[in-house]
């Protein structure tokens, strides 16, 4: 898969967006996913107009928004984004010393952007490849069997 | 030449996609016309990239495979045989998983739907009647009858009715969901149809993680060519949470993620406020071999109360990583040592967590316990989704204890006290005992917060957390300076 691309907020384009999810019954999440992936974050803008077109508070569209793991509130995340799985299976072959690699390397913490808008580093509960840990993800391509060498070499 | 490799997201994490692209350079140069076929996973993921070469000798498999090995693979070079005749194929008994690696996912299966087939001439009570018979149990950790569950919304009247799928597989040493969805997408389909005729439900939806995209392709792919049942394709937002069921309902609604209170049960008052079916991938894709070969072939695999088989999955530092559909029944020592041939450092065996990040850590000395579900319970520990994460001796316990409090923190959906507060007070109880702050007190403090867990959460985010923090304190109280 491709490096992140996204378009600057623009309420035309959200509007489309909230005209098409309105009538899909629980039509909001996937609507968020659709305003996420055209703006790389989920602009107030957004939110204001999900709110009107779902008939909820604003209140309550940020409530939903804010609920989950995926959707970033404050801005895009970085060019290209690298996700590291934390979880035991594999932490058991050495998720930790990956990890530590990479935020060195990249000189920022979990959910951190580097300066120059480059890499996004991410935290991942399970890739479901608990069986070729440690794993990691990358512009939506999967890596197995890491070490701290080979996850250097990808960055 | 017919050929087979997986695009399974673990053997595209192994390189697949590399070495279909030198295969077909190297058949190219010898003239050799290529007919490769991109499977699912036969789930020998230690042996990931596997290429399976139709030859004059039959079919021979090669793995793991890199770019620079393939052009010997059409010299028969270090040939594993044909796949089907592997030791650790032919000990284990493949329902579910009988198609997954074999066949191209992209397409309906050739010989159409069998079990829909057989259930549709038996109608919709003798199918409940036989998912009844085959004790068929929920296989996404609570382990409830799936039989009763349908029967209870088949007889609920509602104009309309729902089948709701949860592949939210959000536990770590878990992948038997993903792999299904990736390598026979149509067996779950194929299953959710079963369950619509047999309750009268006719619209269905699969909520998958979105930490998954390959298996969301694959499914919306699969659930696009199908006829047999409106089957949507929804995507998670990345909440542990959600893979319970009434968070799942919630969030398939628009919600947030949050827990209901129980009763009312799903059955009655589910998706919409509608008597809704949720069940896990593996519980709707066990069905279809259910109606084909009948409740009491089913029913005749397995031990005491835990009929039929399970997808055992091997994961952490385990020689022989992968997935392994048996029989309830093989030892936990058999499972990891035997099967799994023990670590894939070398280094002693020091624990295993089974099922997930809400599965009890066990020492080698409970080895002998049974995988069935009555016999974990009975040893404070719980099959869950039947994925077993291995750890070598310098595992330290006491941290992954903290973990556990750590990640119920995380990903608690705040509805509940014990579980929003207390696995905050317990990771901080935890850094004390790690401190060696008043040391019995602390662990003390810290087996009574986990009663109140146990005792007062809403669901087993909170409900379950201690298993891994008490099995932990009990097996491994060395760790904790006690």
């Amino acid at each position: 898969m491709q490096p992140r691309s996204s378009q600057p907020f623009d309420t035309a384009t959200a509007q489309a967006i909230v005209a098409r999810f309105v009538r899909v019954p629980g039509g909001l999440i996937p609507a968020l996913q659709a305003i996420q992936a055209a703006f790389g974050h989920v602009p107030r803008g957004a939110l204001k107009l999900l709110a009107q077109g779902f008939n909820i508070t604003e209140a309550e569209a940020y409530g939903v928004a804010s609920f989950y793991h995926d959707f970033r509130l404050d801005r895009p995340a970085g060019r290209r984004t690298i996700k590291l799985c934390r979880a035991e299976a594999c932490q058991a072959v050495g998720a930790g010393p990956v990890a530590a690699r990479v935020k060195d390397k990249l000189g920022i913490d979990w959910g951190g952007t580097t300066a120059d808008g480059e890499w996004s580093l991410e935290p991942v509960f399970c890739l479901g490849l608990c069986a070729c840990g440690p794993s990691a993800m990358i512009d939506g391509e999967v890596h197995g069997r890491l070490d701290a060498d080979t996850v250097e070499t990808l960055l | 030449m017919r050929a087979r490799l997986s695009k399974d997201a673990a053997s595209l994490a192994l390189g697949a996609d590399k070495v279909a692209h030198a295969l077909m350079q190297a058949a190219a140069k010898r003239g050799i016309a290529l007919d490769l076929t991109r499977t699912g996973s036969r789930g020998l993921v230690w042996l990931e990239p596997l290429l399976e070469l139709e030859t004059h000798n039959g079919w021979q498999a090669f793995g793991p495979l890199t770019p620079a090995d393939v052009d010997g693979v059409f010299d028969g070079r270090d040939a594993l045989g044909d796949i089907e005749d592997h030791p650790w194929m032919k000990r284990q008994t493949r329902l579910v998983f009988a198609r997954c690696g074999a066949t191209d996912p992209s397409s309906p299966p050739e010989g159409g739907f069998a079990g829909l087939v057989r259930a549709r001439e038996l109608g919709p009570a003798a199918v409940l009647d036989e998912v009844i018979k085959s004790g068929l149990r929920g296989r996404g950790g609570a382990g409830f009858p799936a039989g009763i569950k349908w029967k209870g919304c088949a007889d609920a009247s509602a104009e309309q009715k729902y089948i709701v799928c949860n592949a939210d597989e959000g536990d770590s040493g878990t992948f038997a969901d993903r792999m299904l969805m990736e390598g026979d997408p149509f067996l779950l389909l194929e299953g959710m149809a079963i369950a619509g005729f047999a309750t009268g439900a006719t619209k269905g939806y699969v909520y998958i993680r979105s930490e998954y995209p390959h298996a969301i392709a694959a499914m919306q792919r699969a659930a696009a060519l199908f006829r047999d049942m409106d089957i949507e394709i929804r995507i998670g937002a990345g909440s542990y949470v959600c893979g319970e069921e009434t968070a799942l309902l919630e969030s398939l609604e628009g919600k947030r993620g949050q827990v209901r209170a129980k009763p009312p049960l799903p059955v009655h008052h589910g998706l919409f406020g509608k008597p809704t079916v949720i069940n896990n991938v593996l519980t709707f894709a066990s069905v279809p071999a259910i109606m084909e070969k009948g409740a009491a072939y089913y029913a005749g695999l397995g031990l005491g109360r835990s009929r039929g088989t399970m997808p055992v999955q091997l994961a952490g530092d385990v020689k022989h990583g992968g997935l392994f559909e048996t029989a309830f029944g093989l030892t936990l020592g058999e499972l990891v040592n035997d099967i799994g041939g023990g670590t894939r450092s070398g280094r002693p065996v020091r624990a295993v967590q089974v099922g997930g990040p809400l599965g009890a850590y066990f020492p080698p000395s409970l080895f002998d316990t049974p995988f069935d579900y009555e016999a974990f319970a009975a040893r404070d520990g719980l099959l869950g989704h039947g994925g077993i994460v291995v750890f070598n001796d310098s595992v330290a316990m006491a941290q992954q204890a903290r973990f556990a409090m750590e990640f119920c923190a995380i990903e608690s959906c705040g509805k509940c006290t014990p579980c929003r507060i207390g696995s905050v007070r317990g990771q901080e109880v935890v850094d004390r005992i790690l401190r060696g702050e008043n040391v019995n007190a602390n662990l003390a403090l810290l087996r009574d917060l986990c009663d109140t867990m146990k005792a007062g959460s809403l669901c087993a985010l909170g409900g379950f957390v201690p298993y891994p923090v008490l099995s932990a304190l009990n097996h491994f109280g060395e760790d904790f300076g006690s």
